[in-house]
């Protein structure tokens, strides 16, 4: 964009700014990759290295066995299940009761629709973080503790808000006229919604989903206080056992914590794209 | 999904409803029904709010006034104890002045370099691409997990910051950054920024894609300079999109525990926590471990944070935009 491009003497600043922009990238990527890079580096190295003092940047000793080691733990294994059912089970439950929601509050005019949206902002403030006692509480009544359900349904609530604010910008988008055609052609309301606006929304969907998947993936007071049973804790907790009082592997801690990262990096570099588009439905009426 | 789509087209016959044809006075009776399909489509959503969001909301306020015992045994009404034994705790006015000093040291300076951030990420240049995708790590990464890296990274005796800055002669000796009371608060206030910077970029990043490119040849046409371009074309053609980061910052710094608990998980007493993880240390980690006042505790923080919200909404005068 043309917008902050500084005025210097054009002729200089034309052959000049291509490998200025790259560079100051290249550094500005840095910043955000380092502490990454060195958690790698930790993860190549044996545990006892990692605590070495001065510290290092390259490891002293590679060990190249840590992931597989890692991999092979069944510790890790349950969390990573744990982590994968908790995640795809929420974000269904999050889209299930999105796209009706946003649908009819973008698309018809009734009474209670603002008292509604104000709702789905209103929870936005609620932090499971701020209610986990209450949470706690009324999982402890329901014999809820320490069970996957209790984990979905608290992710699946507090990642809805963001999933309806979405999909809203982006069912208000749709052209009249496609709905219109679509219940001239005798579709009902439901099978038009199904059929003919999902189709139209795919970004929106997507970004919803990549977005509640990732919030839960990533979820960590209340699955901290609401799973005590070691293997049905999540990854993000779970590794916690790497790095106790008693054992300090910070290599293994890390491998793990990477394996954690890496998917979701993936899932994101595939919707940056949408994610740009996908927040402006959100924000510009 | 829909559990029950005859209902819904029993319930909402003729065309769909149109908002100029409401406005302009349709009979009530049809607004009602329409009001009452729409309750089919609100309903998973309602009852996703109502039992996990509501109920604990309502758990928790009941509990706010309980007299628990240490194993959090309900033993009786405690009226406002709990209130004013929180208000009254040695550890609260540092806790609040955390609070504010947290929410102010990261939103403002994240909003900031977001600012310049999203603006750089904008212009083309080769490897944009790659820096972009740079730039989402930290936000796809968990809090806690970055928390923990950091932990080390800071760490006295073994962190790389440390071996860096001594290298650099930036320092002269090592630098307990998560210990030495005067740099603990500075260092998780970095992680904070760190941390919330990518979101808010791509937040404002979507708001200056969404600004066409006309306004900017008008703007050369009429011979603006490049930040006169910036401050009367660029900054109140983002304002919506600011007011959106500035609003959801506020909300999850301020509700943010994993930082804040992981980094300062090695110090004793309540000195650097913030009133999210005081909460928590009250409710589950504290020697007193009292349910109540943790429960008052986080009945106040949801106060504070819609006191906060609200407060800035009034500063930056949010209806102008929907106007």
């Amino acid at each position: 964009m043309t917008a902050v491009a500084p005025t210097h003497p054009p002729g200089l600043w034309r052959r000049l700014r291509p490998r200025v922009l790259s560079l100051t990238g290249i550094l500005i990527g840095t910043v955000f990759l380092a502490p990454y890079a060195v958690m790698l580096l930790d993860a190549l190295r044996p545990a006892a290295d990692v605590l070495q003092s001065p510290p290092t940047l390259l490891p002293r000793h590679w060990q190249l066995s840590t992931f597989g080691d890692v991999l092979a733990d069944l510790r890790f294994r349950s969390w990573l299940t744990t982590s994968v059912i908790v995640a795809v089970t929420s974000t269904a439950i999050v889209i299930a009761a999105a796209v009706p929601a946003a649908y009819v509050t973008a698309r018809h005019r009734f009474p209670g629709r603002t008292a509604f949206l104000l709702l789905v902002l209103v929870t936005q403030l609620f932090s499971p973080t701020s209610l986990v006692v209450g949470l706690y509480r009324e999982f402890f009544q329901l014999n809820l503790v320490n069970t996957y359900l209790a984990i979905i349904l608290t992710n699946a609530a507090f990642n809805l808000a963001f999933a309806v604010w979405i999909l809203h910008g982006f069912f208000a988008s749709v052209p009249k006229e496609v709905e219109e055609a679509a219940e001239l052609d005798g579709c009902s309301r439901p099978r038009t919604v199904l059929r003919v606006m999902l189709p139209l929304i795919r970004p929106g969907i997507v970004t919803a989903v990549i977005f509640s998947f990732i919030a839960a993936w990533n979820e960590y007071v209340v699955a901290l206080t609401l799973m005590q049973d070691d293997s049905k804790k999540p990854l993000n907790v779970g590794i916690n056992a790497y790095v106790t009082g008693y054992e300090q592997h910070w290599d293994q801690m890390f491998a793990a914590s990477l394996l954690a990262i890496v998917p979701v990096v993936v899932l994101f570099v595939m919707i940056e794209k949408h994610l740009v588009g996908g927040l402006t439905a959100g924000s510009v009426k | 999904m829909v559990s029950a789509p005859d209902l819904v087209r029993v319930a909402a016959p003729g065309p769909p409803a149109e908002t100029a044809r409401h406005r302009a006075g349709t009979p009530r009776r049809r607004q009602r029904a329409m009001g009452r399909a729409a309750l089919w489509w609100l309903s998973p959503a309602l009852l996703l709010i109502g039992g996990v969001v509501i109920y604990p909301a309502i758990e928790l306020i009941d509990a706010s006034f309980g007299r628990y015992s240490i194993t959090g045994l309900r033993l009786g009404p405690a009226g406002d104890a709990n209130y004013t034994n929180v208000l009254a705790h040695p550890a609260t006015p540092a806790v609040l002045t955390n609070t504010l000093v947290w929410v102010v040291a990261v939103v403002v300076p994240t909003i900031l370099l977001s600012l310049a951030l999203a603006q750089f990420l904008s212009l083309e240049f080769a490897g944009r691409r790659i820096v972009r995708w740079a730039v989402l790590v930290p936000w796809a990464a968990s809090l806690v997990i970055t928390s923990r890296l950091f932990t080390l990274l800071f760490d006295y005796y073994h962190g790389i910051l440390n071996r860096l800055l001594l290298a650099l002669h930036v320092v002269g000796r090592p630098v307990d950054w998560l210990g030495d009371d005067r740099f603990t608060m500075l260092s998780i206030v970095t992680v904070g920024v760190f941390v919330t910077v990518p979101f808010t970029t791509y937040v404002l990043l979507a708001g200056l894609n969404a600004i066409p490119e006309e306004v900017y040849e008008a703007a050369r046409i009429d011979g603006a300079g490049w930040w006169q371009t910036y401050r009367h074309v660029t900054l109140p053609l983002l304002r919506p999109a600011l007011l959106v980061a500035a609003v959801l910052n506020i909300i999850y710094v301020f509700n943010s525990f994993p930082v804040v608990y992981t980094l300062n998980d090695r110090n004793p007493g309540f000195s650097h926590d913030t009133s999210i993880t005081f909460m928590y240390k009250l409710a589950f980690k504290s020697a007193d471990h009292d349910v109540g006042m943790a429960a008052a505790a986080g009945v106040m923080n949801v106060a504070l944070i819609l006191v906060a919200v609200v407060i800035y909404l009034r500063l930056v005068d949010w209806r102008k935009d929907h106007s």
